[in-house]
C-alpha cells in the first residue's frame, strides 16, 4: 500500500499570545489520498487556515507547530529542515490564501511573480518560464494571458487576482494542493470552471487537494471526503454524501441547518445558537457543549474521536443516530 | 482575626502618576538616562559653586595658563581637570557655565515655541475654517524648509546674540508644538464630554483650559522634551558657526568652536570635553523623551 | 502627465513668489534696505546713486516689483566682498556642495540599508538592538562635533585622510569634480560620512520599520509559499516596496543635506556653497545671503518634484492614477 499523499496525524499549532495559549490546532488528524479532494470545512476562527499554514511550515511567530506528524508521501515535513522544505513549497506542496487582494505583491508585475516560481524550481530558460506561465494564465481563463501578464496586481479585479493565484500554484503541477477558500470572491460562473480545472488536475495528475471553505455546496459537488473543524479540532469526518446526508455531529447538524438548500425552500434557516468559544480558555470538556442542543451530564468530559461506522468518525458522546431531525 | 495580627502590605494605591513611573522605570536606559539628565541640570545650576573658576571674571584668567593639557597644575596653583583653553580658562569650569547657557537657550526657546505653537495650534483647531487653512499652511511651509537653514537666515538679517538666538529657534520650532496641538485638539474636540460641555454653554475658554489643554498637554510634552534636544544642538551648531551667543559667554558650542583651531595641532581637550557634555545632555534628554512617548502613547507600545 | 506637471510648475511658481515676498519683507521691511544692499564703504554719492538704482525712493509696493523684475533676470545683486553677481557666485560653488550632498546621500543608503534590513530581519537579536542604539546616538550626535573628531582621529592622530579641501580634481562638463580621482575621494570621505550620519540613522529607521511591515504581509507570506529562496523575497520583494517610502524621504531629506552641509563645509573647509554662505553672513554680504536663499527655495522645489517623479515611477499605483 501506497502512503497517503497527506496525512496529519495528531497536528497541534499553539500561538503563544501575551493573554495566553492560542490552541488554534489542537490535535488534527486527517488523510487525503492521491487524487482526492477533502473538503475542509468549520466556522470563522475554528483553525483551517492555520492547519494549512501548518502543513506547508507556514506558520508566523507566535505561531508554533508544538507536536504531531505532517506526513507528506511518508515523509514527516515538521521535521523537515527549511531548504528542504522551500523546495517543496510551491513545487510538491502549493497553497493558495484566503485573500486575494493581499496575496500578490503589489509593486511587481505579474509575469515576474510567476516566472520567478518557475524558476525557482526548474531549470528552464526564462523564456520557457515564460511560456509556462502563460499557459497557466490560459488554464484558469485568463484571456489574452500574454497581454494581461505585464499588468500589476492593482490593475486587476479580486476574482482575476485569485484565478492568477491558482494559476501559480497550478504550474509545477504539484501532488497536494492546499486551496484556502479560493473561489469565495469570484462569480458562479467562474467557480465553476475553476472547480472543474481542479477536478481536472486530480484525475490526470493525481494532485491531492485540501480545499478550505465555508460553503458546503462546493464540498459536496467537489470533494469526495469531508472534514469538520470546530475549535482547533476535526470533529467529524467521512465521505461527503454521507455526512451530508446523515451527520453525527450535533454541530454538523448546526452547520447543515444554516445552509439554504433547495429542497428545503421555505423553511426557517436554523442558525446555531451562541457563539464560537474563545480559543484562550475552552472548556474542560466538549467544546461545543454551550450551544450543543444535545448536551448532556456526559459532556464535561472531553470526547474521545471515535469511528462509529466504517470511514465516519465522530468526535461526540451523544452523536445522531441517523440523519438531522426532521 | 488574624489579619489582624499579620503586618499590613503597605497599600498600593494605584494613582496614575504612580503607574506613570513605574511604566517609565520599564526601561533601564531611559532611567540613566533620567538620571544623566538631573545631574546635568543640577550642576548647571549650581555652577558658581562648582566651578572652581569663574569663567567670565577676566581677571582670574591667567593668560600664561593657556592650552594646558588635563591634569595640569596652573600658575595659581589651580588643578586644571580638564585643561584649560586659549586663554587660560579652566575647561571645567568653562563647561558648567557654558551648560548654563545651553540648557536656558534651549529650555527658554522651547518654552516660547511651546506657548506660541500651542496657542496657535489651538486656535487652528478651535476656529477651524480659513485660520485653521492659514496656520497649517505657514506649519507646513515652515516644517518643509531645514531648521539650520531658517534659523541662519534670522540670524543674518537679525545679527548675533542670545536673544536673537532665542527667537531664531522659536521660528524654527513653533510649527512642531502647533501641529501636535491641533491634532489632539481636533481629537478631543470630538469626544462627547466637550459637546456636553458646549451643550451647557460653557464659555469657550473655560472649555480650552478646563478640558481641552489637559488632553493636549501629554503629547505636548513628549515634543517639547525632543524639542529642548533639538534646540540645544541647534544652538550650539549656530554658535559653532559663529553666529549664536557672543564671545563673551560662550555656550558649549561656542567652546567647541574655540577649540577647533587647536584640534589639528593635537590639543584636543578643548573642543572634546565640551563635546562630550553637549552630548551626554543631548542623548540624555532623547532617551527621557523617547520613553516618555512609549509610556504616553500607549498606541506605539510594543 | 502633461498636465499634472504642468499644475505642478504653477505651484512651484506660486511657492517661489510667497518666498519672494518673504525674503522681500526680511531684506526691505525689516531691516534697513540700505544697510543690506549697499556696501558699508559706499560713499554718500555713491550711496544716492544705489538707492535710486535700487528704487529705494520709491513706495514699498514698487520696490517689491522692482525686486521681482530684477530677480525674474536673474539679477540677484552683487557681492560687496567679491564685486561679482552674487548668482554667479553661489552657482560656481554649487557643484562643490552636490558632489558633498550626493556622497552623504550614497553613503547613507550604503550603510543605512544594509543595517536597516538586518535590524528588521532579526529584530530581537544583540545586534539589531545594537544597531538601533547607535542609530539613536546618530540621531543625538551633534553633527559638527562628530566632524571635528572625525578629523582628530583620522587626520590628526592616524593621519590616514585629509582634513580639508577637495583634493585632486577632473574638469568633467565644465566643472571640477573630485570624486573621481583617488585624491579626491579621500578628500570627500569624511565630510560625506558626516553629513551622512543623520540620514544613515533615517535609512536605518525606515528600512527597518518597512522591513518589519512587510514581513508580516501576506504577499510574503505566499512568495514563501512559492518556495522562492528567502534572498530573492528581502531583495526583491521585500526591497522593492520598502525603497518606496525610502526613497522618498531620502529625497526630501535631500534638501535637509544640502542645507546641513553649511556645517560640514566650514568644518572641512570643503569650497561649496555653504561655506560661501557663512562667510557672506559673517561679513554681512547680504545680496549673496539673499541671492542664496532664493536658489534654495529653487532647488526645494525642484527637489519635490524630481521625488514625486521618482515616486510615480517607483509605485505602480499611483503611476495609474496619476494619468487618469
Ligand atoms: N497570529 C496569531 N496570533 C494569535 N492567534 C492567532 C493568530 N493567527 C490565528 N490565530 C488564532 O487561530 C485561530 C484559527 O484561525 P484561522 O485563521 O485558522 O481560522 P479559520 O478557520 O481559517 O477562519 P476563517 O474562516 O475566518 O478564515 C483563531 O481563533 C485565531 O484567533
Ligand atoms: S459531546 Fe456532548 S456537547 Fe459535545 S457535541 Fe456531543 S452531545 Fe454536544
Ligand atoms: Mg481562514
Amino acid at each position: 500500500m501506497t502512503a497517503p499523499t497527506l496525512e496529519l496525524r495528531d497536528l497541534r499549532t499553539h500561538f503563544a499570545t501575551r493573554g495566553g495559549v492560542v490552541k488554534a490546532v489542537d490535535g488534527v488528524s486527517l488523510r487525503v489520498d492521491r487524487g482526492q479532494v477533502l473538503g475542509l470545512v468549520g466556522e470563522s476562527g475554528s483553525g483551517k487556515s492555520v492547519t494549512g499554514f501548518s502543513i506547508l511550515g507556514l506558520v508566523d511567530p507566535p505561531g508554533q507547530v508544538v507536536g504531531g506528524q505532517v506526513l507528506f508521501q511518508g515523509q514527516d515535513l515538521a521535521r523537515l529542515d527549511e531548504e528542504a522544505m522551500r523546495h517543496l513549497r510551491g513545487n510538491r506542496i502549493a497553497m493558495i490564501f484566503q485573500d486575494p487582494m493581499m496575496t500578490l505583491n503589489p509593486v511587481l508585475r505579474i509575469d515576474t511573480q510567476m516566472i520567478e516560481t518557475v524558476l525557482a524550481h526548474a531549470p528552464v530558460s526564462r523564456e520557457e518560464a515564460r511560456q509556462r506561465a502563460r499557459d497557466a494564465l490560459g488554464q484558469v481563463g485568463i484571456a489574452a494571458p500574454e497581454e494581461r501578464m505585464r499588468a500589476y496586481p492593482h490593475q486587476f479585479s479580486g476574482g482575476m487576482r485569485q484565478r492568477v493565484a491558482i494559476a501559480i500554484a497550478l504550474l509545477h503541477k504539484p501532488d497536494l494542493i492546499v486551496a484556502d477558500e479560493p473561489t469565495t470572491a469570484l462569480d458562479v460562473t467562474i467557480q465553476g470552471q475553476i472547480l472543474a480545472e481542479a477536478q481536472k488536475l486530480c484525475a490526470e495528475h493525481g494532485t491531492a487537494l485540501i480545499w478550505i471553505t465555508h460553503d458546503l455546496s462546493v464540498v459536496a459537488g467537489l470533494a469526495d471526503r469531508i472534514a469538520v473543524m470546530y475549535a482547533g479540532r476535526v470533529v467529524e469526518e467521512g465521505p461527503v454524501e454521507a455526512v451530508l446526508d446523515a451527520p453525527l455531529h450535533p454541530y454538523t447538524v448546526g452547520l447543515i441547518g444554516s445552509v439554504p438548500s433547495r429542497n428545503r425552500r421555505g423553511a426557517a434557516l436554523n442558525q446555531i445558537p451562541g457563539m464560537t468559544p474563545s480559543m484562550l480558555n475552552l472548556p474542560a470538556g466538549c467544546a461545543f457543549a454551550a450551544r450543543c442542543p444535545r448536551a448532556a451530564s456526559g459532556c464535561s468530559e472531553p470526547p474521545p474521536f471515535v469511528e462509529f461506522r466504517p470511514g465516519r468518525s465522530a468526535r461526540c458522546i451523544h452523536p445522531h443516530a441517523e440523519g438531522p431531525p426532521a | 482575626m488574624s489579619a489582624v495580627l499579620r503586618p499590613s502590605a503597605p497599600p498600593q494605591v494605584e494613582t496614575p502618576l504612580r503607574r506613570f513611573a513605574s511604566q517609565f522605570a520599564e526601561s533601564r536606559l531611559a532611567l540613566v538616562g533620567l538620571v544623566v539628565f538631573v545631574a546635568i541640570v543640577l550642576a548647571a545650576l549650581l555652577a558658581p559653586w562648582l566651578a572652581p573658576q569663574n569663567p567670565y571674571d577676566l581677571a582670574q584668567l591667567d593668560i600664561m595658563d593657556g592650552r594646558l593639557p588635563p591634569g595640569s597644575v596652573g600658575a595659581s596653583g589651580m588643578v586644571h581637570w580638564l585643561g584649560t583653553d586659549d586663554q587660560g580658562r579652566d575647561m571645567l569650569s568653562g563647561i558648567l557655565y557654558g551648560l548654563r547657557i545651553s540648557l536656558m537657550v534651549g529650555a527658554g526657546s522651547a518654552l516660547v515655541a511651546a506657548l506660541v505653537g500651542a496657542s496657535l495650534g489651538m486656535l487652528a483647531a478651535y476656529a477651524g475654517g480659513r485660520t485653521d487653512t492659514l496656520i497649517m499652511r505657514l506649519v507646513d511651509l515652515q516644517l518643509s524648509f531645514p531648521a539650520i537653514l531658517a534659523a541662519l537666515m534670522i540670524l543674518a538679517f537679525l545679527g548675533k546674540g542670545i536673544l536673537n538666538v532665542v527667537i531664531a529657534l522659536v521660528v524654527v520650532e513653533w510649527a512642531y508644538y502647533a501641529r501636535t496641538v491641533r491634532g489632539s485638539a481636533l481629537v478631543e474636540r470630538r469626544r462627547e464630554y466637550i459637546e456636553a460641555a458646549q451643550c451647557l454653554a460653557l464659555p469657550t475658554g473655560r472649555i480650552i483650559f478646563r478640558h481641552l489643554l489637559p488632553n493636549v498637554l501629554p503629547p505636548l510634552i513628549v515634543v517639547g522634551t525632543m524639542q529642548v534636544a533639538r534646540a540645544i544642538a541647534l544652538e550650539a551648531t549656530l554658535s559653532f558657526l559663529g553666529l549664536g551667543v557672543p564671545i563673551t559667554e560662550p555656550s558649549l558650542g561656542l567652546l567647541i568652536a574655540n577649540g577647533y583651531e587647536y584640534m589639528l595641532s593635537g590639543k584636543y581637550w578643548i573642543s572634546f570635553y565640551p563635546g562630550i557634555a553637549l552630548l551626554l545632555t543631548i542623548v540624555s534628554i532623547n532617551l527621557v523623551g523617547d520613553q516618555l512617548r512609549d509610556v504616553i502613547n500607549p498606541r506605539l507600545q510594543k | 502627465m502633461t498636465l499634472y506637471l504642468l499644475r505642478r510648475c504653477l505651484q512651484a511658481a506660486g511657492v517661489m513668489l510667497v518666498m519672494s515676498v518673504l525674503v522681500f519683507v526680511g531684506v526691505y521691511a525689516i531691516g534697513d534696505p540700505v544697510e543690506i544692499l549697499i556696501s558699508p564703504e559706499a560713499d554718500q554719492i555713491e550711496r544716492e546713486r544705489a538707492i535710486r538704482a535700487l528704487g529705494l525712493d520709491l513706495p514699498l509696493w514698487q520696490q517689491y516689483l522692482v525686486f521681482l523684475k530684477n530677480a525674474l533676470h536673474g539679477d540677484l545683486g552683487r557681492s560687496f566682498v567679491f564685486n561679482e553677481p552674487a548668482l554667479k557666485l553661489i552657482l560656481d560653488r554649487m557643484p562643490a556642495t552636490l558632489e558633498l550632498a550626493f556622497g552623504a546621500t550614497f553613503v547613507a543608503l550604503l550603510v543605512g540599508l544594509p543595517l536597516g534590513l538586518y535590524a528588521g530581519l532579526r529584530p530581537n537579536g544583540a545586534l539589531a538592538r545594537g544597531i538601533m542604539a547607535g542609530s539613536i546616538l546618530g540621531f543625538s550626535l551633534p553633527t559638527f562635533w562628530v566632524g571635528l573628531m572625525l578629523i582628530m582621529v583620522f587626520a590628526v592622530q592616524l593621519g590616514w585622510l585629509p582634513s580639508t579641501g577637495r583634493g585632486e580634481t577632473v574638469d568633467v562638463l565644465g566643472t571640477r569634480w573630485s570624486f573621481l580621482t583617488l585624491d579626491g575621494l579621500r578628500h570627500l570621505a569624511m565630510p560625506a560620512f558626516n553629513l551622512a550620519l543623520f540620514k544613515i540613522s533615517l535609512v536605518i529607521r525606515l528600512t527597518r520599520a518597512g522591513v518589519r511591515e512587510a514581513m508580516l504581509m501576506d504577499y510574503v507570506k505566499f512568495a514563501r509559499a512559492k518556495g522562492l529562496h528567502p534572498s530573492r523575497i528581502v531583495l526583491v520583494h521585500v526591497l522593492k516596496n520598502i525603497m518606496i517610502p525610502v526613497i522618498t524621504v531620502v529625497g526630501l531629506e535631500f534638501g535637509g543635506t544640502i542645507a546641513f552641509s553649511v556645517v560640514t563645509e566650514s568644518i572641512f573647509a570643503w569650497p561649496g556653497m555653504g561655506k560661501l554662505i557663512i562667510d557672506s553672513i559673517n561679513v554681512l554680504d547680504r545680496p549673496v545671503i539673499v541671492a542664496y536663499l532664493m536658489l534654495i527655495v529653487l532647488m526645494f522645489i525642484v527637489i519635490n518634484l524630481l521625488v514625486d517623479l521618482t515616486y510615480t515611477a517607483l509605485d505602480p499605483r499611483v503611476r495609474l492614477e496619476g494619468r487618469t
